[in-house]
């Protein structure tokens, strides 16, 4: 572990505890991803919010592409494997209501219960997959 | 003024997501990795956004309504039951396989390379459709 990296991960850290604080004081939003992108298109009052919002990650993606192509790393598994997991990741934080930043980050910030349970639940089956697969294939 | 505030919202996570090394798989995987080569670096990106994310929760929670909603979306409370449980541990076997959990996938979309075009595309489709299965339900 570098110094320069945990200094990145705090900066970076901070701005996502940032985000989510405005999506909680502007629009009463938890700022959770899997739930802004699977609800994207649901009739209710928040599609006003999720769908903007997702629009600005992939924005954000694309310049970053262009001025920073280093912030974005490689994938490490070949695409019939990334497809799988693709399945896994949607299905999976549907059904479980949240992934890293709405039961990580809102949630734990919140003190729920529910959202630990998930996030030690994530953390211990994706150690376990690696632990299994390896870092690279 | 809501939608474009949305999508800067979007924004600054994205820009904290690709600053934090969230969006470098094999970092992501290293952070998984607790019996190998054990990166443990991007835990400090969970403890500066819940840092900074947490006391701004204590303050919506002090407030009648969010700047341009009428009410506070605050998640139902939710028992920890097998459906999220499992929901997360298979969200976990996805995320160990890809290195990607949803915001960080969604910004690496910028980089457009088929593996991760191919993992957006799938989680995109089964997170939609699984939500719209269990809100038939």
């Amino acid at each position: 572990m570098e110094w320069s990296s945990v200094l990145r991960a705090l900066a970076g850290g901070a701005l996502i505890g940032l985000a989510a604080s405005i999506a909680l004081l502007a629009h009463g939003k938890i700022a959770g991803i899997s739930g802004a992108l699977g609800r994207m298109f649901a009739a209710d009052g928040g599609r006003s919010f999720r769908i903007p919002f997702v629009i600005g990650l992939v924005v954000t993606g694309i310049v970053a592409a262009i001025i920073a192509p280093a912030s974005i790393g490689a994938a490490v598994r070949g695409t019939p494997l990334l497809a799988v997991a693709g399945v896994l990741v949607g299905v999976g934080t549907a059904l479980g209501n949240g992934c890293t930043s709405g039961h990580g980050v809102c949630g734990l910030s919140r003190g729920s219960g529910t959202s630990l349970a998930a996030v030690l639940t994530f953390m211990v089956t994706g150690a376990i997959t690696v632990a299994i697969l390896g870092a690279s294939s | 003024m809501k939608p474009v505030v949305a999508l800067l919202t979007g924004v600054l996570f994205g820009v904290g997501l690709l600053i934090s090394g969230m969006a470098t798989p094999a970092k992501v995987i290293g952070f998984l990795d607790v019996g190998g080569a054990w990166d443990p670096s991007l835990a400090f990106v969970m403890a500066a956004a819940i840092g900074v994310h947490a006391p701004l929760v204590w303050l919506a929670r002090r407030r009648s309504a969010p700047l341009f909603d009428a009410t506070f979306d605050w998640p139902a409370v939710r028992r920890i039951d097998l459906r999220l449980l499992s929901g997360a541990a298979i969200f976990g076997v996805g995320w160990g396989i890809s290195g990607y959990c949803p915001g960080p996938a969604l910004v690496s979309v910028g980089a457009a390379t088929t593996p991760v075009l191919v993992f957006v595309g799938a989680m995109f489709a089964t997170v939609v459709a699984t939500h719209a299965i269990l809100a038939r339900r």
